[in-house]
């Protein structure tokens, strides 16, 4: 590269970061107040360009209008975010940690629908900026001049909302909620307005980074998922909560990819290696990097312990007799289904057995191991791949079937390491950055997986290939591997593990290892989620990698949420409850992401604790 | 009554419910991760049932099709598919978009023995690498597009060429076949740069400085959708496309041309579907239909639409049958008409020979058009016989 393609590769990469620090900013905002992972944030982003867009036609391409139109968007967006911690979040404060997760998921989905219903199906290109809408000569190259304003509102944005944290009394009480939410609250202040208040700035800020982009971003309806992954990397790098890291974290990975894209390919010692093919991932590596040198990201701090409600969980007691009887009630119809249903029946069920085992698998770790995953979907796209990879490679399928497990395992024994060592959302982060890489592996890796059109061609040996013979395949294994992970629980293993989630001082104290019990539990978590994953790949007959892709971590997280984290039937119940309303909902209606999405939040704001724990409760209500 | 009457009654009154059962067939789609390009389409088809069942429908019974989302995903998509073939028993499989899920559907269909009919699917492995007796696909090919474009670009003797593409098995194969074929039409041609940005998530300023950067006469793209809007937006504004002409698959369709409005390019080579200047008698007939049913004009998935339900239609009035083996035989080689003339379902491969539009994006009142454009025939740009045998392993 020569020097001035340098300069104008940093002028375009301090150009991309400034709205994606927007955006990162206000995630930021609210997880420190907050605590929320809020998914949605993406979402407002997206209304944030399409109500840009929108108002801008409206009031006509001149500076004002541009602008106007711009600003309005931004409040429009801060106006719903408002509107959905008052009517929604709130609710949900004193539920389990993570349901909100689940709330902030369902909006995604309603939010999409809307967005379509609105604005229709076509990608809306925005306007230029009136007034800047040329290029000035830097370095003898035209360098958009809407870009260089883009340079300038990033560090100006980012002095405002110092000026607003640190010289205002609202911006210490935002400060000291962020250290300690609950001493914030006992010394008198008022919760409901700050987070009301906290999460209108973030969601200002999310509509605002969507307007502003308008000249250099289409609106399309893919945009809120692209962008929160971007932007949760931003924020984790830069430290959770903290604005100058989320500035900082946003100019480093945007930079690197501006250069990524610079340098393009690469020939050395007879070896081509293409810099930009990396832009799939390069943010997930710095990340995973960041966080096994710097647990609380680049200018974080360590988290404050959390108190609350929502941390302290009954100990586990041995299912009732009743529960006994359910189980095996449940069973037994499983067994008699081939008699009972027709072929599809059997089809869906298997899908459900295979999702039910993925989503206990999850639950073994983030449930009674108190390790938050977001990436569970690495060792079932491992098990996918391993199995099919095998049995291409001239193995059984039989053997290949447990040629999964075996690589999820081990991808899971590698990654699990570097995880324990964390804790909380940062845990939950390197899961997720761990997942991404494996995905793009997987995705990048065309001679070996088959990149992005996947593994074709992968059915079951001969005497398994009838639905009926496959589902009894399935109905073994899926129940054997989840009255497994059940029965670890209760074994010592089982016991340690919760000592080490509710008490790592003390478990300590007593003699238990603790990272060398998370470490074991997240490798058996793997295993079987790997189980699970090759299962899945027979039963489909071709694989792509959107097993290990992010929204298959989603949806097992939203299987054991929906269910109910604090039970052990919970994720079981999620997973049936979550396959059979997307199969019959998407048959059914054609806003189908939008009805999922209103089903869920119902469920959510009427069962906090999930399906099963208010039937726990009622029941043992009953019984006292 | 006694039981053998009984019996033999509900014998006969199976076998004449079975005789007056509709023909049906599942229809399966990502409508809802593609939906500029599918709900054309979905009207597209819409438009021919009404059309087949308003004359009669086929082998005397109504055609009816039952459509499922199916989920974007392979895994999604093959359940759909079972429950289409399981539940509803439908007679023929139709749909899909992505090459993934086009794929998997199309292994399921040859491990099932159900006909699929993949409309959208552009990858070259699903009638070759891993092509299959059950699956026959509509569109022109990634490889047959990419031909199309070959010979405009070797007349132009451009020396440099840069190459942007979206980085999956699309953009891949484009840029594959593009080098190859060049490298044929025009030997010493030379390849300076490549830029293979993530799908949807191109970072267009950085990507149009370093193709700048690499000095090149001409650019071959494959970018689309989002992507292609950023790109275009980013290369006017910091001047890339004055000095370089560029070649880019798919922008004149108006699923991606009509976003790019002002911003349109001049002079570009494209493949697409300019709808309102193709003034033959079939696709006026087509597009007069379309625009009074739909109060809207038609895009290219219309057509593909059309053409995939006349397809079926066709098939199952030529074979006289619903049989999914005499649908296969019938297939094989069937001649017949589309909006944008007529093809022939090769039996060599199962590829139709439908064809697309080459020519060069302008502007006109602020919308992008496509002008100087001519009908590129299907059957002209696929590689030879012997060829495709090695290629497909049945």
């Amino acid at each position: 590269m020569t020097a001035s393609a340098i300069l104008i590769q940093f002028l375009n990469g301090l150009a991309s970061a400034s709205s994606l620090f927007f955006v990162a900013a206000g995630l930021s905002l609210i997880f420190g107040v907050t605590r929320i992972v809020n998914f949605a944030h993406g979402s407002l982003y997206m209304l944030g360009t399409y109500m840009g867009c929108s108002l801008v036609e409206y009031f006509g391409r001149t500076p004002l209008g541009f602008w106007g139109g711009v600003l309005i968007a931004g409040l429009a967006a801060a106006l719903i975010g408002a509107m959905i911690e008052a009517t929604l979040l709130r609710r949900l404060y004193q539920a389990p940690e993570l349901l909100q997760l689940l709330a902030t998921f369902a909006l995604v989905l309603v939010i999409k629908d809307f967005a379509l219903w609105a604005w229709g199906p076509e990608d809306v290109l925005g306007p230029r900026a009136p007034g800047l809408d040329g290029a000035v000569t830097i370095a003898g190259r035209a360098f958009p001049e809407y870009d260089l304003l883009l340079i300038a509102l990033g560090p100006v944005v980012l002095g405002l909302l110092w000026l607003l944290l640190t010289r205002t009394r609202w911006g210490s009480l935002v400060r000291a909620a962020t250290e300690d939410r609950e001493m914030a609250g006992a010394l008198g202040v008022n919760q409901g307005w700050l987070f009301t208040g906290v999460f209108a700035l973030g969601s200002l800020l999310a509509g605002f980074g969507g307007a502003v982009n308008i000249p250099r971003e289409p609106a399309t309806l893919m945009m809120d998922l692209s962008i929160i992954s971007d932007v949760f990397v931003v924020v984790v790098v830069g430290g959770m909560g903290s604005i100058p890291g989320a500035f900082l974290a946003a100019l480093l990975i945007s930079e690197i990819k501006a250069f990524c894209i610079g340098i393009g390919e690469v020939h050395a010692y007879g070896i081509d290696i293409s810099f930009s093919k990396l832009t799939l991932v390069v943010e997930f590596i710095v990340m995973a990097i960041v966080l096994v040198i710097r647990p609380w990201g680049l200018l974080g701090r360590a988290a404050s312990v959390a108190r609350g409600p929502g941390t302290l969980e009954d100990p586990l007691r041995s299912p009732s007799r009743h529960l006994l009887a359910l189980g095996v009630a449940v069973l037994g119809v499983l067994v008699l289904m081939p008699v009972l249903g027709d072929a599809y029946t059997l089809v869906l069920l298997g899908d459900i057995l295979v999702f039910a085992l993925f989503s206990v698998s999850l639950h073994f770790i983030i449930g009674p191991a108190g390790m938050h995953s977001f990436g569970h979907a690495a060792y079932f796209g491992l098990g996918a791949y391993g199995a099919a990879l095998a049995l291409k490679h001239l193995v059984p399928m039989e053997a290949a079937l447990f040629a999964g497990p075996f690589v999820a395992a081990l991808g899971a024994v590698v990654f699990g390491w570097f995880c324990v060592r964390l804790s909380g959302v940062y845990l939950a982060m390197l899961t997720l950055a761990f997942a991404q890489i494996t995905w793009s592996v997987v995705f990048q890796w065309d001679s070996f997986t088959g990149g992005s059109n996947g593994v074709v061609d992968v059915w079951p040996a001969a005497w398994l290939g009838s639905k009926t013979a496959y589902y009894y395949l399935t109905l073994v294994l899926a129940t054997a591997g989840i009255l497994l992970l059940w029965r670890m629980l209760y074994a010592p293993f089982g016991y340690a593990l919760r000592a080490v989630r509710d008490s790592p001082l003390r478990a300590d104290a007593i003699g238990i290892d603790a990272r060398r019990f998370q470490w074991a539990g997240f490798s058996l978590a793997g295993l079987f989620a790997g189980l699970a994953g090759a299962l899945y790949a027979f039963s489909k007959g071709s694989i792509s990698p959107e097993v290990v892709a992010i929204p298959r971590s989603v949806d097992g997280l939203v299987m054991v949420l929906l269910g109910g984290i604090q039970t052990l039937t919970g994720p079981v119940a999620g997973a049936a409850v979550f396959t059979w309303l997307q199969d019959t909902i998407a048959r059914n209606t054609d806003f189908w992401r939008a009805t999922l999405g209103v089903i869920i939040l119902i469920l959510v704001l009427a069962f906090p604790q999930g399906a099963t724990g208010m039937l726990r409760r009622r029941f043992a209500r009953e019984q006292s | 009554m006694n039981l053998r009457h009984l019996l033999s009654f509900g014998v006969a009154a199976i076998v004449s419910f079975g005789a007056h059962a509709q023909v049906k067939v599942g229809e399966l789609n990502s409508y809802k991760a593609f939906p500029a390009f599918l709900d054309p389409y979905k009207k597209g088809w819409q438009l021919a049932l009404d059309e087949i069942n308003a004359a009669g429908g086929v082998l005397g019974q109504k055609v009816e099709v039952i459509s499922r989302e199916d989920g974007g995903t392979p895994g999604d998509a093959v359940r759909t598919a079972e429950e289409l073939i399981a539940r509803e028993k439908v007679q023929v499989l139709m749909g899909t978009f992505a090459s993934h899920v086009g794929l998997a559907v199309s292994n399921l269909a040859n491990q099932r023995k159900v006909l699929f009919i993949a409309a959208e699917p552009l990858t070259d492995k699903i009638v070759w690498d891993n092509g299959n007796r059950y699956t026959f696909r509509l569109r022109p090919s990634t490889y047959m597009q990419t031909a199309m474009l070959i010979p405009d670009a070797a007349k132009l003797k451009k020396q440099r060429w840069a190459i942007v593409y979206p980085n999956y098995e699309y953009g891949q194969s484009a840029t594959r076949w593009f080098k190859e074929l060049m490298a044929k039409a025009q030997p010493g041609v030379q390849f300076v740069g490549e830029q293979a940005p993530a799908l949807g998530k191109i970072d267009a300023g950085a990507v149009a400085q370093a193709l700048a950067d690499s000095k090149p006469d001409a650019i071959f793209s494959s970018l689309f959708g989002p992507d292609l809007q950023k790109f275009v937006r980013e290369g006017n504004l910091r001047g890339l496309f004055k000095t370089t002409v560029v070649f880019n698959l798919l922008a004149g369709e108006p699923e991606y041309l009509d976003p790019l409005k002002d911003e349109t390019p001049d002079g570009w080579y494209v493949t697409g579907y300019p709808w309102n200047a193709i003034n033959t008698a079939a696709h006026k007939k087509f597009r007069d239909a379309y625009e009074k049913k739909w109060k809207d004009y038609p895009r290219l998935g219309s057509i593909v639409g059309y053409s995939t339900m006349q397809t079926v239609a066709n098939a199952l009035r030529k074979a006289k049958s619903a049989d999914t083996e005499k649908l296969i035989e019938a297939l094989r080689g069937m001649e017949m008409e589309t909006p944008i003339g007529p093809i022939v379902w090769r039996a060599l491969d199962h590829q139709s020979t439908m064809g697309a539009y080459v020519g060069r994006l302008a502007r006109k009142d602020g919308k992008g058009v496509m002008v100087d454009w001519k009908f590129a025939p299907g059957d002209q740009y696929l590689p030879p016989f012997e060829q495709i045998k090695a290629w497909r392993k049945d």
